[in-house]
């Protein structure tokens, strides 16, 4: 396979370097388009997280409160890692589209649109981490060195988020359909996340299945760690890092076929 | 050994039913086989090849696949077929004015700008104040870019574009920037550039700017080569001449029977011209009323021909 091909990959890191600039330039666009006229600016990244949990809180308290300790933190665990998914990927669809009249007129790496716009969620997504830490300190919920190991399903989603979003913004090249069905999909998959409830309502055999949602497994990862202070088995780990890897592989693939063919569809 | 080199050139371009369908109609059409995809051809065949220091015109009217050349050249687009090398790293500078967000501040589009272009953090920070004030933005560095003229617009980017300090150079219609005293400005920045002897590639609809700075021309007709040589002038006249008559030359003969048309022309319109002129004057020493256009022009000759009047 060329795409495992070590010079390859050494070629994309020293593209990368080429176009520090560039990326960085591209970054600060990002930020400045995401807030333009809007009164709070980033603020908005803390609050809109912590308005939804608000709301979260305020519903399903009443039905899952009882039973499920620190029921918050739990909340936000759910909430924390899956914004930061929905919004990295929802943003990231239309990176190659919305910047269509800089590739096709100067030749740069297209992934760079996606980079860029997947920085700017995952400084929201880390901001977000910071208030997350604050809650969990004033929930009681003391810290210890395992909370090291949560940098694993960071790092997996980051680079989920990635591949998933060279996958969509390819795809949304070719049709724009995918931003809705996108939508409908997203909100099938919050619910299949186990946000707000435990999937230890579900019978054992039906338990396993929530682990095909690789966005699920990272929030089991952290509610783990989190609230039960103990590091998950290897067989999560495992498939946390084979999602990562899959997507992110793919995305790669795709966007290496089609480099030249974007500029027809355009 | 040559810096540009395309060998047998073809670029394809699909046209046709996967644009703009979504997908439930691709999955339709896929399904009943009336999936259509047309192939377009925008260049066919080019061959050329390129020196060092050598200045290139593309010549040929619309349409005739000039753009995407150039799109091939700089790396945007892959040959379809045949073979394009390329020694040294390129700037393009296509379509200047688009690719600037509307939101940013005029500082911050240039450092954009700078940073597509392939230029880096420390190079813009040295030169941002001759890019400003080249371009004579000083006033509306902190202004967003909606704010500015159109002319402003492609000011600041021929500014930004001109640093460039590439081995090929490759210039689409962007010579043609502001008003009178920047177009001339620019024109002298954009000689002084092509000076320093760069290989360089210009498309302009602009004959006597072609003429003025190229040394080969490759002629484009709908996607198909007429000519690459470098008999600039001749073939510019022959260019010219096909404008007029729309019939492309099929060898070198033609191509100099064109020339020499387009000199018969232009002659004929001259005297035309003087004819006109002499008949003006006529007119104007009829209506005269007294004697005094007479006068005045027995006075004329009397003092330019005298033997006229003899």
């Amino acid at each position: 396979m060329e795409i495992l091909n070590y010079n390859w990959i050494k070629n994309t890191f020293i593209k990368l370097k080429k176009h520090q600039f560039l990326f960085e330039e591209l970054v600060k666009r990002d930020f400045k388009q995401k807030y333009k006229r809007t009164v709070l600016g980033m603020a908005w990244s803390i609050l809109s997280p912590l308005l939804t949990l608000l709301v979260l809180k305020v519903i399903f308290s009443h039905f899952f409160g009882q039973r499920i300790a620190h029921y918050t933190i739990y909340l936000f665990c759910g909430n924390l890692l899956f914004s930061y998914f929905s919004e990295s990927t929802r943003t990231g669809m239309g990176a190659l589209m919305s910047n269509a009249g800089i590739f096709s007129k100067v030749n740069i790496p297209k992934y760079l649109f996606l980079f860029s716009k997947n920085i700017s969620s995952l400084i929201n997504f880390l901001l977000t981490l910071c208030v997350f830490f604050i809650f969990v300190f004033f929930e009681g919920i003391p810290f210890t060195l395992k909370f090291f190991a949560l940098l694993y399903p960071v790092c997996c989603l980051i680079i989920f988020n990635l591949g998933i979003g060279l996958i969509l913004s390819a795809l949304f090249v070719f049709f724009r359909d995918i931003g809705y069905l996108y939508n409908v999909f997203t909100m099938l998959l919050m619910y299949a996340s186990a946000i707000f409830y435990t999937i230890e309502t579900f019978p054992e055999k039906y338990q396993m299945v929530f682990y095909l949602n690789p966005v699920f497994c990272n929030i089991a990862y952290f509610r783990s760690i989190v609230l039960e202070d103990t590091i998950p088995s290897l067989n999560l780990h495992i498939l946390c890092f084979l999602y990562a890897v899959i997507a992110l592989f793919i995305g790669t693939f795709i966007y290496k076929k089609f480099n030249h063919k974007f500029l027809y569809y355009i | 050994m040559s810096i540009i080199e395309a060998k047998d050139v073809s670029i394809r371009y699909l046209t046709g039913d996967f644009k703009d369908i979504g997908l439930k109609e691709y999955v339709v059409r896929k399904l009943r086989g009336n999936y259509h995809v047309t192939e377009f051809w925008a260049d066919r065949h080019i061959t050329f090849s390129l020196e060092k220091g050598d200045m290139l015109g593309i010549i040929g009217s619309n349409g005739a696949g000039k753009s995407t050349l150039l799109k091939a050249v700089s790396g945007i687009m892959v040959p379809t077929e045949g073979s394009l090398k390329i020694s040294g790293n390129i700037a393009a500078l296509l379509e200047l004015a688009s690719g600037f967000d509307k939101d940013l501040t005029v500082r911050e589009n240039a450092y954009l700008r700078g940073a597509m272009l392939g230029y880096t953090r420390n190079f813009m920070n040295e030169k941002y104040e001759s890019i400003i004030d080249f371009a004579e933005l000083q006033d509306f560095q902190d202004r967003p870019f909606k704010q500015l003229s159109s002319g402003m617009k492609s000011r600041l980017a021929f500014s930004i574009a001109c640093l460039v300090n590439p081995d090929i150079l490759i210039l689409d219609e962007v010579l043609s920037v502001g008003d009178g005293a920047f177009a001339k400005k620019s024109g002298d920045k954009m000689k002084e550039i092509l000076k320093s002897g760069v290989t360089g590639i210009l498309v302009s609809h602009s004959l006597p700017r072609v003429r003025n700075l190229c040394n080969k021309i490759l002629w484009i007709d709908h996607g198909k080569q007429v000519a690459f040589t470098d008999e600039v002038n001749l073939y510019c006249d022959a260019y010219e001449e096909f404008l007029n008559s729309k019939i492309l030359p099929e060898d070198r003969e033609q191509v100099k029977a064109m020339a020499a048309n387009l000199k018969k022309r232009k002659d004929k319109a001259k005297l035309l011209a003087n004819r006109n002129e002499a008949q003006k004057l006529e007119d104007m020493l009829n209506k005269g009323t007294s004697d005094a256009a007479i006068q005045a022009a027995i006075s004329l000759l009397k003092k330019k021909k005298p033997q006229v009047l003899k």
